[in-house]
């Protein structure tokens, strides 16, 4: 890679920076370069990329509203227990009283109550912690495997290469809602096998990602030089080429955690995710599916909540993919 | 061409034997609670010389690998075994349910291409208008919406709402029950649009950024420049080249649909391929299970190929050589 940037004045020192500063800078203080470079484009040698990444991101009108909205929903559903469930009710609390059950919305109960007497408000609310909850070690799974095993086949290539790249084929070519229905069924459905199963479906995404990331990566000179210097695959992996590669990760994993939120919901909707009485949207859409046309609030709100957390996730992700200069292809 | 096709299907085994592979280890004893022959018999208990027969029949009493390899040689011979539950061959079961998932799909993809490029083609020549925000952010909010919800709320509200609120002069059907109020192809709207909900947001969006891209060449410049309209510069230059991708998508979409349509399917009682393959999991009818995976699977590899080829007779530059990747 060739350094764009100019020699240029030094704010603070009035001494010219040298060219190509990163590489020659102690490893400590290393800044990670993307290959776009985005110290060219703002000029300002001394502000960090993710300094750069954050000024962009809060330019993007979209993406923080996205982020405003994932703010505010884990702070509802962290701080439930104190509003929500002394205000509206207990998400688990069955009301047999006569004319409990399936009150339409009131100012009593916003979202009206399901056909146990229990308050949908509630129970949207604390089904948050569900979604994100799997959302995010599902994701999580799917990184650690992912990463690791994109970073063997991109670094290494050759016989590595070809097994990982053939195994991730091999769970592209599963029709993927399918598959994550027979993992459940094996694993059994609860609450924990569904993020397990959702993680391990998704690691060859993020390894394909990965992959194609750090191959772009690794033909840059300064790992070369590292190489030259006499640096272990292990140093060169983790100090030069992984800082460098992990920007579409980033944003693929953001996006991702929205694809695991819904398919955690789609799989509690078909019975085969988390089980009763645990407050998930997925599982309330499923019981309001019988109530459908009689009580259609008990159909509405879950949906709502499970679009709007999905969509803050999308154009986060769709904020960071702009911010950090990704080129991801649709 | 054809040395390229004949390697490219020979790419498919790996993927294929990987595929039939883990479905094995899925159902593998140990692995899948519960015992196959009271899958079979149920909860009733059953002499000795019966349960024999069974055991024999599916081949239970083999090792597993064993039991692959009589699999894939029955599998060679267009077999895919019997259900355990349903006493019928696995083929002859998917033979009744395709045409109805064939059916939901086509409409579907038309649904996607209609609106999809339609949208997408807009939002591309009216870059930064109104109705490009527009198309962006409805493109961003469908794919964040859960298929089933979506579903769901066209049943409430073309299936009962618009009926309330027209005194019952219009609406939609809702499931696939055949009735005759309404003609047969109605009952194929609201699910087509449901399933297609999700593809039409990728097609608006990859025909978008493609056609802008196709748009920004030298050679609409030149067209242009010719004297020839906007209109015909749009649609035969840029158009044109900005769809190789596009279809691409469609095609794997169509693939996807074979088996991913279970959700739609559940919401609209519509008895497909994957709802099928689902109620077979719950029952632990392993047969149909594999059966139905493999059948997917293989036709989802062929869809590849065929729009991998149709590249070919879509851009001359794409030519496959002995070499090329």
């Amino acid at each position: 890679m060739t350094d764009h940037r100019e020699e240029r004045p030094n704010p603070r020192s009035g001494v010219p920076t040298d060219v190509g500063g990163h590489e020659t800078r102690d490893e400590a203080t290393t800044l990670p370069v993307l290959p776009g470079d985005l110290h060219a484009v703002t000029g300002l040698s001394s502000r960090t990329l993710w300094g750069d990444a954050w000024r962009r991101l809060r330019r993007n009108k979209l993406a923080i509203i996205g982020l405003i909205w994932i703010v505010a929903v884990v702070l509802m559903t962290v701080s439930a227990d104190l509003w929500v469930a002394p205000l509206f009710g207990d998400p688990l609390t069955v009301d047999t009283t006569p004319g409990a059950s399936l009150q339409s919305p009131s100012l009593e109960h916003p979202f009206g109550t399901d056909k146990l007497g229990r308050d949908v408000f509630a129970r949207v609310v604390y089904g948050a912690r569900v979604s994100l909850t799997v959302g995010v070690l599902a994701v999580s799974i799917s990184l650690a495997i992912g990463l690791m095993l994109g970073a063997l086949s991109g670094y290494y290539g050759r016989f590595v290469d070809t097994l990982v790249m053939r195994s991730a084929d091999v769970f592209f070519a599963f029709p993927y809602i399918l598959f994550a229905i027979a993992l459940i069924a094996v694993l059994g459905p609860s609450y924990r096998n569904v993020f397990i199963a959702i993680g391990i479906l998704g690691w060859p995404s993020i390894a394909r990602v990965f992959r194609s990331s750090i191959l772009s990566v690794k033909e840059n000179e300064y790992v070369d030089a590292a190489r030259a210097m006499g640096a272990s695959d292990f140093r060169i992996m983790f100090r030069h080429i992984m800082p460098n590669a992990i920007a579409p990760i980033i944003v693929y994993g953001t996006m991702s955690i929205g694809g695991a939120i819904i398919t955690e919901a789609a799989l509690s909707f078909l019975g085969m995710g988390v089980q009763p009485p645990t407050p998930s949207w997925g599982l309330m859409l499923s019981d309001a599916k019988s109530l459908m046309f009689r009580a259609p609030w008990l159909t509405i709100w879950p949906g709502f909540a499970i679009l709007t957390t999905v969509l803050a996730f999308v154009l986060m992700g769709d904020g960071l993919r702009d911010a950090l200069d990704v080129k991801m292809k649709e | 061409m054809l040395k390229y096709t004949v390697r490219r299907i020979f790419q498919m085994i790996p993927v294929f034997i990987g595929v039939t592979l883990i479905l094995f280890i899925l159902r593998a004893p140990g692995v899948l609670p519960g015992d196959p022959v009271r899958m079979i018999t149920g909860e009733r208990a059953i002499p000795d010389a019966l349960r024999e027969q069974i055991v024999k029949k599916h081949a239970l009493d083999q090792p597993l690998h064993r039991q692959y390899v009589i699999y894939i040689g029955n599998l060679l011979q267009g077999d895919l075994g019997e259900s355990y539950q349903r006493g019928r061959p696995v083929l002859d079961i998917f033979a009744d349910k395709f045409p109805n998932t064939l059916r939901l799909a086509f409409a579907g993809i038309i649904v996607e291409i209609i609106i999809g490029l339609t949208a997408g083609i807009i939002s591309a020549v009216r870059q930064y208008s109104f109705l490009d925000v527009l198309v962006t952010l409805s493109t961003s909010i469908l794919v964040s919406v859960p298929v089933f919800w979506l579903g769901m709320l066209f049943q409430i509200f073309f299936g009962i709402k618009l009926k309330e609120w027209t005194g019952g002069a219009v609406h939609l059907p809702i499931s696939q029950m055949s009735s005759a109020e309404f003609p047969d192809w109605a009952h194929l709207i609201l699910p087509a649009i449901t399933l297609a909900s999700v593809s039409t947001a990728y097609v608006a969006r990859i025909m978008r950024s493609q056609m802008l891209e196709a748009m920004g060449q030298d050679y609409i410049r030149t067209a242009l420049a010719k004297g020839l309209t906007r209109r015909a510069v749009t649609f035969r230059h840029g158009l044109k080249n900005a769809l190789i991708p596009v279809v691409t998508f469609v095609g794997i979409d169509f693939g996807v649909m074979m088996g991913g349509a279970i959700l739609t399917e559940t919401v609209f009682s519509w008895p497909g391929v994957g709802r099928e393959i689902f109620l077979a999991v719950g029952q632990r009818d392993w047969p149909i299970v594999m059966g139905g995976v493999i059948i997917i699977v293989f036709l989802v590899m062929i869809i590849n190929l065929i729009v991998d080829l149709s590249y070919a007779l879509l851009d001359p530059r794409i030519r496959y050589g002995g070499d090329a990747e």
